[in-house]
């Protein structure tokens, strides 16, 4: 029996693997861990089934210390990012958090990233797998008088669930007061930490950035509460799945525009108008006419997972590819996301997939997939 | 009735010409929940080494290979509608397919339960 497909087969693991700060709690914790994105990560605890499941009822936390923490400090940092990504980064009050998307001369998607003005700089947290590629293309086009730190000496943890504000709030009171796409600074045991209502789940939920020295403290005292529990990244993906969010280097690369990955929303009014980011011409051009493809989601008939990767058919013709898919455990079923041509990408549209030479039924579906639980205003 | 296993982590009972195959405790645990199952056809043949059924956890899809050259008498139906039976009894209910051996000298080539757990114990 051999893995046919593997979480982390289209990621360059570059020399070698190395080690995050939370290695050894992981292990402790039951952690079964591979190499995802150059790092040793869990990708399961007690089962994804599990720890997906445990996360829609009550709170996970997820290490992603592997992603890349970024700050851009200097003069006009905000009219600077506006020449890499299409947001309207001049707007974004201090304390707010913005997903962007850094894109390439001819508006391809070179990965996407949250952006969040800190008051004295802005925050930048970028994907783990192209993190030295971002750091190379930042420094490249803004200019030298505008700092660009890397963060190394920080971990990042996500506690994603209808009850990580309970949890986290305990340990951080500042939490309760933020609504979705809200950051602060706070303290903990005296340490500087960072903490955002965001993350990948679709849930409410935090992402916290905290020195590497207390990430196992901090984790143990999370889960040490009821409600927490350790999850690890296959429930990471499916959660995400599940909540319609592409995964960069899967349904996200540099060949594919933001109106085509259905992330026109990524695009602010403002900037529409002016213009003036990267393959401008291509994507208003798709905005006003629409694009030639389309990243929709797929409902699947039966029970055959269809996974990334898998051919698209109207027919006989082919259409396009599956760029994320596998069972859902929250919707009791295989979904999948994928690119369509446009024509065909009307919810409810039937095609079908091909898997190992058979036809599936495929029904494209409105993401998400399971309605996201965001808290837009707090209940105080 | 001896049971035998493979390197590739199926076990295989023998009772006289037919065999019945399956995952082994330790793959089911290596691959997590199980969510499908494609087991072959009846009347398909198999040789030794070559894919016999596919296995799909909530992360992967992995291949089975036929431990043994034979045709297919019958696939576990009742995988269809709970492939979770590979985890929960996977030495038992969750077997997948039965075979009418081809060449019983292949068994010899295989591992008995100690050198299987000795074979799993050094991975």
């Amino acid at each position: 029996m051999t893995e046919t497909e593997q979480l982390d087969e289209d990621v360059a693991i570059e020399a070698a693997t190395e080690v995050l700060p939370l290695d050894a709690w992981h292990r402790a914790k039951g952690g079964r861990m591979v190499e995802f994105a150059g790092y040793w990560m869990p990708i399961q605890y007690e089962g994804i089934m599990a720890e997906h499941l445990w996360v829609r009822e009550h709170a996970g936390l997820f290490d992603v210390s592997h992603m890349g923490q970024l700050a851009l400090s200097g003069d006009q940092v905000a009219e600077a990012l506006e020449t890499l990504v299409p947001g309207d980064i001049s707007a974004l009050k201090p304390g707010r958090m913005r997903y962007s998307l850094l894109l390439d001369e001819d508006g391809g998607i070179l990965d996407d990233l949250m952006i969040t003005n800190e008051g004295d700089q802005y925050g930048i947290v970028v994907n783990g797998a192209v993190k030295w590629e971002d750091i190379g293309h930042l420094r490249e086009n803004l200019p030298d008088d505008i700092t660009l730190n890397h963060n190394e000496d920080y971990g990042l943890l996500a506690l994603q669930g209808p009850k990580a504000v309970d949890a986290l709030a305990r340990l951080v009171p500042e939490a309760a007061g933020l609504v979705f796409m809200q950051a602060t600074r706070a303290t903990w045991n005296g340490h500087a930490i960072a903490i955002s209502r965001s993350g990948y789940t679709g849930e409410d939920g935090f992402e916290i950035s905290l020195p590497n020295e207390v990430l196992t403290a901090f984790s143990d005292a999370l889960c040490a509460m009821d409600e927490v529990k350790p999850i690890g990244l296959g429930a990471r993906d499916s959660l995400r799945l599940e909540a319609g969010l592409p995964l960069y280097g899967h349904d996200l690369d540099p060949t594919i525009d933001p109106v085509e990955g259905d992330l026109a929303f990524a695009i602010s009014k403002r900037r529409r108008e002016e213009g003036g980011f990267p393959g401008a011409a291509r994507i208003l051009g798709h905005l006003a006419d629409g694009s030639p493809r389309k990243r929709v989601g797929l409902l699947v008939d039966g029970k055959m997972p269809v996974r990334e990767g898998a051919k698209l058919f109207d027919g006989n013709t082919e259409i396009g590819v599956v760029t994320s898919g596998g069972f859902a455990p929250s919707v009791g079923a295989p979904i999948a996301m994928g690119y369509v041509p446009t024509g065909l990408s009307e919810p409810g549209t039937a095609i079908a997939a091909e898997v190992r030479g058979k036809r599936v039924a495929c029904t494209v579906a409105a993401m998400p997939f399971v309605p996201h639980n965001y808290v837009r205003k707090t209940g105080a | 009735m001896p049971r035998y296993y493979t390197e590739e982590h199926e076990w295989i009972d023998v009772d006289g010409d037919v065999a019945t195959v399956g995952i082994t405790d330790f793959a089911q645990g290596q691959l997590g929940d199980i969510v499908f199952v494609e087991v072959p056809d009846t009347g398909a043949e198999l040789s030794q080494g070559g894919d016999a059924a596919v296995v799909e956890s909530v992360k992967a899809a992995s291949d089975v290979y036929a431990p043994v050259d034979g045709t297919v008498t019958e696939g576990n139906s009742q995988l269809e509608e709970d492939p979770a039976l590979v985890n929960s009894d996977p030495e038992g209910e969750g077997w997948f397919f039965r075979l009418a051996l081809s060449d019983k000298s292949q068994l010899d080539g295989l591992m008995d339960a100690a050198a299987y757990k000795a074979f799993c114990d050094a991975l």
